[in-house]
């Protein structure tokens, strides 16, 4: 049976961890460990559950050092940084790594502060530990932004300590001691010493509150680029993500779902299955218990799973292709939800639903009175009374996350404990149903956080982990549950289908005096009410509607923000072109309108670092130049999870096809903690971008998904992505905002309105290439 | 069940497992060497790249019975330390993301520089296109590659 996942309450989810963690480290700074951070310290230092995935564990960045080599004997001085007595330096990475450079960015910034040589550290995969470790989650772009100010903290309260240490030890004033690349100096009597000297004695010292940080302008490893420090292992193939976690007697696990959604289990014949070498086991799992309430991330789209377990990966992809199984109809279901925004029911209708209908249905509901978000002034009046009227639809299709490992999940439970070891974007997030499922305190529950292939906000829901460790309970045995590119694809937790039809009113003098949203989606919408263009004019409307589906959906990078910056940002280019005005022109119109003399209240965006970006980009990109008038040129800009972003792209035709040759790239995320892994983060939104927006789309038919892997699933490929794409940051010294996110919706809409150019006609329904025509 | 008597990176493994059995699952589950990815099992992704007698092939829908005395060669096999001149120039753009898919992506650029040492730019396009990359590293992926041709 399905359920409906709200997507959209990712972020303030995301604001209360953020908020209980800042508590939660200044208590941290006053209290010693906790007992179950002592029993996974103690763990760690046995090492002995991390003997069979050496991935997960540890790094070495000179060349110099192996992981073989690497000493036990760790001084530990706050929950980040172990100093040896040979002074080496070990950094842990608090924060679950999915390719947005954590591993290697967290860890500068405790190097900044604690003052090391950077290229002599040594980095770790931390454990998953809330309590020392802070909230441990990747998405809503807030790695860097939530964990800025608690490890330049963690850094400046270590080098205090080791100072502290060396002084007492040199019977001199704690002032007169300074250090340099991890070495401690008393200038006066010439005494000097490692941090790895003074480590042990520094541990016992209390951690002192209120250290002061350094100046941003005298950062050193922060501001200036650093290599990936997992580099190394991932061209080698080194055992790093979960699909190569492997230990003795680990058995496979495959399930088969439903081939469409509205379908569930009725029965199944495993006899041939049960024939077929390496097969172990066939048996049925029920995944939730009926009434169970569902926290947050608690996904399912399938509660009756039926499972079939075999000692190899192949053994079993084969052996489920002899089961016999019945499906039948869903009937209509209400799941009980305990998460977000408390105790409530969710309707999951029954049917077998199908593109086509799906988008009549959009356009019969968007007829439809719907849900008021924002206004302001009178719109009504405005409308009634404008000269000129246009009005514009936008569709956007079912996205499947696609990340390149498909999902999975080591576990091994027994009466007493579990180990999970896996990808997993909040593993905090998915303990606690973990503890209720498996009736074990959370303390009996260890997760190990893998390399992710990819997340896309696709592994920040438990589905996967939630059966990986029921399958093991009831075979008793260590498995690893696997996914098939098919299973992957076709399981749902997808990014909604959405619609918005935008509305403009202008006066005689072509002046804009109202503007309207009204947005719907399968099974949410996507209305960002707040956002740009409102306070920008004085009449605003804002609505919304939904249709109930039983199509699952979670959250997909930039969540809401990717359907809303393509439609909106391609509206404002088509009305700024009725306006007769320039489009960048026209939006810093906007925006000098709404920082002067702002409409409303509770409007999200800061108006001058959203014009920094557009004017960045203006700049960057030549966009007046005589020599770029070859190019078919969208530029759009859009403001989420709290950076700003704009794009120019440039279109030309090849093949007689529309190519996005060039891009140019302006992002204001405050301080950026690593250059050059940035741009590349950066150039992948793009990428990504553009190949969503040209591409991307999962249809259905009668429930089932017509696209089941890459051959009828279209993704960029490297011939399709562009020859460059620039990259320019805002400089300032504002706390650091996030970057994964916030590059990527205008990029949907910079193609949009470089397409117009392109090709002499609007495109409003993605993926925008099936309305191609071959020639322009 | 059939025995096999595999050349791999210079070596000699042998494996007894269904004839039917891909190569990409004999890599990653029977000798332990997963630097070998699943991305697709349809040959549309290119993780589960390898050479076989030095060209780029899909391993993921090659039965191991039709390798015969053909050689293998995988990531863990390209070079000892690390320092084929594709992976030093991966590391020197610092090309990965999530670094799922990287493997796959170096395998088939060393079988392209191999094969051709000074590719043109529609000549890398074309022989990399097979390979998915969904983070979106494909500008780096182009740039290392011809910093790679450089060096070869």
């Amino acid at each position: 049976m399905p359920s409906k996942q709200q997507q959209s309450s990712i972020d303030s989810i995301v604001q209360k961890a953020f908020i209980q963690f800042k508590a939660l480290t200044m208590e941290n700074n006053q209290t010693t460990n906790s007992r179950r951070s002592f029993l996974k310290s103690s763990l760690l230092a046995g090492g002995g559950l991390m003997i069979h995935f050496s991935g997960l564990a540890k790094f070495s960045l000179d060349g110099k050092l192996d992981e073989a080599s690497l000493p036990e004997q760790w001084n530990e001085i706050t929950g980040y940084i172990k100093i040896t007595p040979g002074n080496i330096i070990k950094i842990l990475n608090p924060n679950p790594e999915f390719g947005q450079n954590v591993m290697t960015s967290l860890p500068m910034i405790v190097a900044e502060e604690l003052d090391v040589d950077w290229q002599k550290v040594v980095v770790e995969m931390g454990p998953h530990d809330n309590t020392k470790l802070g909230p441990q989650f990747t998405g809503g772009s807030n790695s860097v932004r939530m964990y800025w100010k608690p490890l330049r903290e963690a850094g400046a309260a270590a080098r205090n300590m080791l100072m502290q240490a060396a002084a007492q030890t040199w019977g001199v004033p704690v002032e007169e001691v300074t250090t340099k690349a991890g070495m401690l100096f008393h200038e006066k009597s010439g005494k000097s010493g490692t941090y790895g000297e003074f480590a042990s004695k520094a541990s016992g010292i209390a951690i002192p509150k209120g250290i002061k940080l350094k100046n941003i302008k005298d950062f050193n490893v922060v501001r200036s680029s650093q290599k990936n420090v997992e580099g190394l292992k991932i061209v080698t193939g080194k055992p790093l993500f979960g699909m190569d976690y492997t230990q003795e007697g680990m058995l496979i696990a495959m399930i088969e779902h439903p081939h469409a959604f509205g379908m569930k289990l009725k029965s199944f014949d495993a006899a041939e299955t049960l024939k077929m070498p390496g097969i172990k086991d066939v048996f049925t799992l029920k995944m939730f218990e009926d009434g169970y309430e569902q926290a947050g991330f608690d996904t399912r789209t399938f509660n009756d799973l039926l499972v079939v377990v075999g000692n190899t990966t192949w053994e079993v992809m084969n052996a489920r292709k002899k089961l016999k199984v019945t499906w039948e109809p869903i009937s209509e279901t209400k799941d009980t939800m305990a998460g977000r925004g408390g105790k409530r029911e969710v309707i999951v209708p029954a049917g077998l639903e199908s593109t086509s209908t799906q988008l009549a249905k959009m356009a019969e509901y968007a007829k439809k009175p719907a849900q008021q978000l924002r206004k302001d002034g009178d719109p009504e009046t405005a409308f009634k009374n404008a000269a000129q009227i246009i009005e514009r639809t936008y569709n956007a299709p079912f996205l499947a996350h696609n990340c390149m490992e498909p999902m999975n999940f080591f576990a091994h439970v027994t009466d007493e404990k579990a180990l999970l070891i896996g990808a997993h974007q909040a593993p905090g997030w998915i303990e606690p149903t973990v503890s209720k499922i498996l009736n074990l305190p959370a303390d009996k529950i260890e997760i190990q956080m893998a390399r992710m292939g990819g997340g896309f906000g696709l592994r920040a829901y438990g589905h996967y982990v939630i059966e990986a460790a029921l399958i093991s309970k009831k075979v008793k045995a260590p498995i690893k549950l696997v996914y098939s590119r098919e299973d992957d694809m076709t399981y749902g937790i997808y990014r909604p289908m959405y619609t918005a039809t935008y509305r403009a009113a202008l006066d005689a003098n072509k002046n804009l005096i109202a503007f309207h949203v009204k947005g719907g989606g399968i099974p949410e919408h996507a209305v960002h009410p707040n956002r740009f263009p409102a306070g920008a004019v004085d009449n605003y409307l804002a609505e919304s509607w939904e249709i109930p589906s039983n199509i699952t959906i979670g959250a997909f990078r930039a969540p809401r923000s990717n359907f809303n910056a393509a439609a909106e940002q391609s509206f404002l280019d088509e009305l700024a072109e009725l306006m007769g005005k320039d489009p960048i022109d026209f939006r810093l119109e906007l925006l000098k309108r709404a920082k002067e003399n702002p409409v409303g209240k509770n409007n999200e965006y800061d108006a001058d670092r959203y014009a920094g970006v557009l004017k960045l980009v203006k700049e960057k990109s030549g966009w007046n130049a005589a020599e770029n008038k070859k190019y078919s040129r969208g530029v759009a800009a859009y403001f989420c999870h709290n950076s700003y972003a704009a794009h120019v792209v440039d279109m030309v035709k090849k093949n007689d096809q529309p190519y996005v040759e060039r891009v140019f790239s302006a992002l204001d995320c405050g301080v950026v903690i690593n250059p050059d892994a940035a741009i590349n983060m950066v150039q992948g939104a793009v990428v990504d971008g553009i190949g969503n927006a040209l591409y991307g789309g999962l249809t259905h038919k009668d429930g089932a998904a017509e696209q089941t892997n890459f051959n009828r699933y279209r993704m960029i490929r490297l011939r399709e992505s562009p020859k460059t794409i620039e990259v320019s940051f805002v400089q300032n010294n504002i706390d650091p905002t996030g970057l994964g996110e916030p590059p990527f919706p205008p990029v949907f809409g910079a193609v949009a309105n470089a397409l117009y150019k392109n090709m002499g006609k609007r495109f409003y329904n993605q993926p925008f290439s099936k309305d191609f025509t071959g020639k322009g | 069940m059939a025995i096999y008597n595999l050349k791999i990176n210079g070596q000699t493994k042998q494996v007894d497992v269904d004839p039917a059995t891909p190569v990409l699952w004999v890599l990653r589950e029977h000798l332990n060497m997963p630097g070998t990815k699943y991305g697709c099992g349809v040959s549309m992704c290119g993780a589960c790249t390898i050479h076989l007698n030095g060209a780029a092939v899909r391993s993921c829908q090659l039965p191991i019975s039709a390798i015969g005395s053909r050689e293998i060669t995988t990531i863990e096999g390209l070079s000892e330390k690390g320092d084929h001149p594709v992976q030093k120039a991966w590391l020197e753009h610092d090309v990965a993301q999530c670094g799922y898919c990287q493997t796959g992506q170096i395998m088939t650029a060393a079988a392209l520089l191999k094969a051709n040492p000074n590719p043109t730019e529609e000549q890398i396009d074309a022989a990399m296109t097979g390979n998915l990359c969904r983070c979106g590293t494909y500008l780096r992926v182009r740039d290392a590659i011809k910093t790679a041709a450089k060096q070869h």
